[in-house]
């Protein structure tokens, strides 16, 4: 199970970004949660929203560059010490994390991750009794 | 000591001697290029010979040669002698199309060295001076040509190459380097670095005397390295077709340089109907040489934008004045003395799957520093991925520098976010500081 995440090649350059959340807004797309990385020259600009692929199908068509790809999404309490735990486990197993962000939604503590093994990732959380959620369940928790 | 004036008796002919040895010579030339299969059949077709140049004027009715012709040629295609004469080859940077090749005989090196000596010798070098080559060797030109004249002058030369400049900045010391050939952006580093390590060019060193050349730059960019070093700068130009550096040089007047009329003809054409411009006017640089032996090349366009200056030099020299080069008539872009043409970068991002076809070449003066930036725009589908990025921005940068011994910021930029002129993609903009 996962979740939809836009990726946005962003050019620092100022209005890139706005033209973006822009296209979004006129149809009327929520955001979740977003995460950007400052580099010299570009941005990539990653988004969980509500109904991600609208979302790709409208910046695309307006000449975004722009991919659409499959994230892992762990649900946790929003208690101290619960995103190192959930962590360790990938460690433990030797899986790299390329990228993570977290939010909280409703409560609930949400990590947003990419891994070098998607698969192994996504069989060591549900052995271990965590929450992978999917899209659905985002949209339950909006 | 004192010293003759003038390096070589030519240098102070009068014009009516100038032009009898050019003639005398250019009749020696175009018989001599008949040892060329090129030539030869470029006179077939022309249905000329040798013996229709009969006056300077007959110059007109040999056809144009090409850096085209240079190619198609390539390598040897259009030696006069037997490649067993030839004692060295210069060839232009890149592998796309094909690259030009220079041979030279003995004695062509020998005039080479003589042309530059004489140059040197005009804006005051000496043999008691100490002479240091900050330019590249190898095969760029302004390292084994001021090489082989300052040499031949008698100076003690001492061949630092470029960069390294703490290195360069502790031979000046150490050495007590008097004349320093450098392009102008690297002076002003050089200027910059010695601030930064105390050294004070007027205290410190015995600089008096710096050659500028194969970068274009402005009178301002002039003084105001004059002023930073506390030496007089003189502009040089040459190119490999016709040598290297020695073509023309500026005298102590500082203004125009005196191009060698006893080693070559001069034109100025428009480049587009190929006829003379009224005296003073702006055109094409066509020169023909007069004493080369493994590759005299007849009415070579240049493609350099020059005028000729009017009047006479106080210097007493009668050999004419070329202005500042004002440009290129074809595409090339000159960037810190190396020749590019876009096509080269065009040919190396063509290779990348991962690029679109838009690209923009930005040439621009940061910090007194001339630079390149290549903006490439990347396909559709793009990669969610900072490592791939980078690692696809350093390849395509190392490509790029492979081909054009430049080493240029590459940018990943979105599709259709680069200018467009009227539908068509503009390719090259140019905001260097100037002329």
């Amino acid at each position: 199970m996962t979740v939809h995440q836009l990726s946005v090649f962003i050019e620092n350059k100022s209005g890139a970004l706005v033209r973006v959340l822009r296209l979004l807004k006129q149809e009327n797309i929520q955001l979740i949660a977003t995460t950007i990385a400052d580099t010299v020259d570009y941005g990539i600009f990653r988004i969980i929203c509500s109904q991600p692929e609208k979302a790709y199908n409208v910046l695309r068509e307006a000449g975004v560059a722009v991919s659409l790809c499959e994230v892992l999404a762990v649900e946790l309490d929003d208690r101290p010490g619960k995103a190192a735990d959930a962590i360790e486990l990938f460690a433990g197993e030797g899986i790299s994390i390329a990228y993570l962000y977290s939010f909280l939604l409703n409560g609930k503590g949400v990590l947003i991750f990419r891994t070098d093994n998607a698969e192994k990732a996504a069989e060591i959380i549900t052995s271990n009794g965590l929450n992978v959620i999917g899209e659905k369940d985002l949209s339950r928790l909006l | 000591m004192s010293y003759q004036k003038f390096f070589n008796p030519e240098e102070s002919y009068s014009r009516s001697e100038l032009e009898a040895l050019q003639l005398e010579r250019l009749q020696a030339t175009v018989k001599h290029c008949m040892n060329s299969p090129f030539y030869k059949e470029r006179f077939r077709k022309a249905g000329l010979t040798p013996s229709d140049i009969r006056t300077l004027d007959d110059l007109k009715k040999i056809p144009f040669t090409t850096k085209q012709d240079l190619r198609d040629t390539y390598p040897f295609g259009l030696a006069s002698v037997p490649l067993e004469q030839c004692a060295r080859l210069h060839s232009s940077s890149g592998t796309t199309g094909n690259p030009t090749v220079i041979l030279h005989t003995k004695k062509d090196l020998e005039e080479w060295a003589n042309a530059v000596a004489r140059c040197l010798w005009m804006v005051g070098c000496r043999p008691e001076d100490v002479f240091q080559n900050a330019s590249g060797y190898g095969m760029f030109t302004g390292g084994l040509g001021f090489q082989y004249g300052a040499e031949k002058l008698g100076m003690l030369t001492v061949p630092a190459g470029a960069g390294n400049t703490l290195r360069q900045i502790k031979f000046f010391t150490d050495f007590g380097t008097t004349v320093v050939h450098a392009i102008p952006s690297y002076a002003s580093r050089l200027y910059e670095v010695m601030c930064e390590k105390g050294v004070d060019p007027r205290r410190d060193t015995k600089l008096r005397t710096l050659i500028i050349g194969a970068e274009p730059h402005s009178e301002d960019t002039r003084k105001r390295i004059e002023n930073m070093l506390g030496v007089k700068a003189y502009n040089s130009f040459g190119m490999s077709e016709m040598c290297g550096p020695g073509v023309a040089f500026e005298c102590p007047e500082q203004n125009g340089m005196h191009i060698w009329e006893d080693y070559y003809i001069v034109e100025i054409v428009d480049p587009d109907t190929l006829e003379p411009v009224p005296d003073g006017e702006v055109g094409e640089l066509v020169l023909t040489t007069l004493k080369r032996e493994a590759m005299p090349l007849l009415r070579y366009r240049t493609r350099d934008l020059t005028r000729i200056l009017p009047g006479e030099c106080p210097c007493g020299r009668h050999h004419i004045r070329l202005d500042r080069m004002k440009g290129r008539s074809d595409d090339m872009i000159i960037l810190k003395g190396v020749n590019i043409f876009p096509i080269q970068i065009e040919t190396i991002l063509m290779q990348f799957q991962e690029l679109a076809s838009d690209y923009l070449i930005t040439l621009e003066t940061l910090e007194d520093n001339d630079a390149m930036t290549v903006d490439v725009e990347m396909k559709d589908q793009f990669i969610d991925d900072y490592s791939k990025l980078q690692t696809l921005t350093r390849e395509i940068t190392r490509q790029l520098r492979d081909e054009i011994l430049i080493t240029p910021r590459v940018r990943l930029v979105p599709k259709n976010t680069l200018p467009k002129s009227e539908g068509k993609a503009v390719r090259v903009v140019d905001t260097r500081k100037k002329y």
